[in-house]
């Protein structure tokens, strides 16, 4: 009898645990910051206006550096900014895909009335939950889709990639640069030609290795991918996936890399050459105040050095003076317009003109990019 | 030829978790229990170490209390499996969920944060050998102690007394419990041990391989390392081969696409399962080829009296 009651027993707690297994599972990622609520909760004598409730969908974990991090960073920001009148929440690690639209239904089902989905796999459900709710406004970095209700902004990161090519393609000891790619979409071809032309201005013998992983955010893998590239002799590491794994694979073998995103020295001491940061705060901020004075309305916003969105930081100490001065210079000419990444002649690596001597690419042409440019090496994964 | 070199040594590194798992579970296995919780381990272990590495800075305190942390939860997996007779399949799968659920839970703070980065140093004398020096000697210490691991494996499982009782009792629990061995006590130890073995493997991970830690960083290298055992059919020098093997096709498939070779990246990563397969559907051919190989009582759950 002894035995049975203690087999039950046992039987119970194997339930519990299984249970508890499933609870974490559900439990883990939604985070709702209550500092608002403890603000609000004191005062109850003026009817305050209801504030404004913004939502965030974020592809990574917000951690300490990276894509995610930026946004949040921004999130606070506004946050700030604008006090009592808003109150932000987040979702973060919501996969791109089916599991986005419950995210964002649920969102919306919260009473946010503008929402900021953050990563490009996010547009068709975006769209969808987009359509079906018009009293909402929603915001899609790095998209091409839009509606009466839904809006897309996104930074011009290649001209940071052009940037931290030009410092490559004088660090490069080896003439090879190297790049880990997440997936082939034009935003990312766009930064690998970005960089192995900003090489190619300082360094004609530049030839460019690309590795693609296909996730933006696996640090095992990017480590893996920029391991290979270094094998291969590449020496100077850029990527457009989210982690500092590609940074301290090159810290650990001794080579160059970039901080993508967000600041990234601290990462890599040795082997960091610069960091290619996003400052989303002022479009958040331009968001909100075009919601709160119901001037909302749909357009394609791309910005750039020149709105201060993008910029190169942090550069290193290691990098010669002269080179500074031409990254300064070329910031400048971002920023009053004389000067454009993408300006003719530009020729495919089939050697194919792509655009003609003196022309500058308009946004169209950089949206359509599926081409690597000459001294990239290989071809354009096909077929999604 | 020096990029031959690196590629070696590279698929040396990536088949080191899946040696250490495979290794692991290739004990449990032969004692009889099929551990499916080897992913939830890994990750518990991931995070264990890269939190004692973050706060202490020891690599090795790190990498110990990573197997500790397993070796505790494989403790109550085999706690219900081995004595309270629970389904081995259904239990191990609670354990690998549960594993990323609560890794996740407790890594939280630990996302992003950075370890200290020390350049390998390999093994004196021998790293400056030409090609084999960088091909083979200039792991971190694991790689080798991983290889030691496999052949004290060997050792103990076809040369030591307890190694043929543990190998017995994977075939023939009835007959080793009527010669009045403690079966029970004994499968739970293989469990425990090779629950630390996977602990070892995750704590490599993001303590040594990646070094970072973030949710789900296992990948599903757990589960390879359970195909792997079945790849090698339970022999530990095939596991070593296998770990290898696989390691170097994930390098390899990188590197070919860094030349401009181009072949999808989802076919390489599905290539370990497939190789598992076509092992399976060739062992199960031939039955007798599964009765020497395959451990009877696998996935069996022992009463005794």
């Amino acid at each position: 009898m002894k035995s049975t009651s203690k087999r039950m027993w046992m039987r119970a707690g194997f339930a519990v645990f299984a249970l508890s297994a499933s609870t974490l599972m559900v439990s883990c990622g939604k985070k709702e910051e209550p500092k608002e609520v403890a603000k609000e909760a004191p005062k109850a004598e003026a009817p305050k206006p209801e504030p404004l409730k913004v939502g965030f969908i974020y592809v990574g974990p917000v951690g300490d550096a990276g894509w995610t991090f930026a946004h949040d960073m921004a999130r606070k920001a506004i946050e700030e900014k604008f006090g009592e009148k808003i109150k932000t929440s987040f979702v973060e690690k919501v996969p791109e895909g089916a599991d986005a639209e419950r995210v964002i239904r649920d969102l919306v089902a919260q009473g946010n009335k503008l929402i900021f989905a953050t990563s490009f796999g996010y547009g068709d459900a975006m769209e969808k939950v987009a359509k079906d709710h018009p009293e909402v406004k929603f915001e899609h970095a790095t998209g091409y889709k839009t509606a009466d209700n839904l809006r897309v902004y996104e930074g011009r990161f290649y001209e940071d990639a052009y940037l931290a090519g030009v410092i490559a393609g004088k660090m490069t000891k080896s003439n090879i640069l190297g790049f880990v790619g997440s997936f082939p979409i034009p935003e990312v071809l766009r930064n690998i030609n970005a960089y192995t032309l900003g090489a190619q201005s300082v360094n004609p013998k530049i030839r460019t290795k690309v590795v693609w992983v296909n996730t933006w955010f696996d640090p095992p893998k990017e480590s893996e991918a920029a391991q290979s590239l270094i094998n291969q002799k590449a020496d100077v590491l850029l990527q457009n996936t989210d982690s500092t794994a590609v940074l301290q694979t090159a810290e650990k073998n001794g080579k160059f890399a970039f901080g993508w995103d967000s600041d990234m020295s601290a990462f890599a001491p040795k082997a960091h050459l610069a960091s290619a940061v996003l400052t989303w705060a002022p479009y958040y901020e331009k968001a909100v105040n075009d919601v709160l004075n119901n001037t909302w309305k749909t357009e394609m916003t791309k910005w750039g050095t020149k709105e201060g969105m993008n910029d190169l930081i942090k550069i290193s100490d290691a990098v010669p003076e002269d080179v500074r001065k031409k990254i300064d210079e070329l910031k400048a000419g971002l920023k009053d317009g004389s000067f454009a990444v993408f300006k003719g002649p530009i020729s495919d690596n089939s050697g194919k003109v792509v655009l003609p001597k003196d022309e500058v690419a308009d946004d169209a042409w950089k949206g359509k990019i599926n081409f690597f440019v000459k001294g990239v090496e290989g071809k354009v994964p096909s077929g999604k | 030829m020096h990029e031959l070199a690196l590629l070696i040594a590279a698929g040396i590194a990536s088949g080191t978790p899946l040696l250490l798992a495979g290794l692991g579970l290739l004990l449990n296995e032969r004692a009889g229990v099929v551990n499916l919780g080897a992913e939830g381990l890994m990750l518990i272990a991931a995070v264990t170490g890269f939190g004692l590495a973050f706060y202490t800075g020891q690599t090795w305190l790190a990498l110990l209390g990573g197997a500790a942390a397993a070796a505790l939860f494989s403790a109550l997996l085999g706690w219900m499996v081995v004595y309270l007779n629970t389904n081995q399949y259904a239990s191990g799968l609670a354990l690998s969920l549960f594993g990323a659920g609560i890794s996740a839970f407790v890594g939280a703070a630990l996302v992003g944060k950075k370890l200290e980065i020390n350049q390998n140093q390999g093994l004196p004398l021998l790293a400056d050998l030409p090609f084999v020096g960088p091909a083979l000697f200039q792991q971190h210490p694991m790689v080798y102690l991983a290889v030691a691991l496999c052949l004290g494996m060997v050792l103990f499982l076809y040369h030591s007394k307890s190694g043929r009782l543990l190998r017995g009792i994977g075939e023939s629990p009835a007959s080793a419990h009527a010669l009045g061995f403690p079966v029970r006590r004994i499968r739970w130890i293989s469990v425990v041990v090779g629950g630390s073995f996977c602990g070892l493997a995750g704590a490599y991970l993001s303590v040594v391989y990646a070094p970072l830690w973030v949710e789900g960083m296992v990948a599903g290298r757990g589960w390879i390392a359970l195909a792997l055992t079945v790849f090698a059919t339970w022999r530990p020098w095939r596991v070593l081969v296998g770990a290898y093997l696989f390691g170097s096709v994930t390098m390899l498939q990188l590197h070919l696409q860094a030349i401009g070779i181009e072949i999808p990246t989802q076919f390489m990563s599905m290539l370990p399962y497939l190789a598992t397969i076509l092992v399976l559907a060739l062992i199960s051919r031939n039955p007798s080829w599964i009765r020497a190989n395959m451990p009877a009582s696998l996935g069996k759950p022992f009463h005794p009296g």
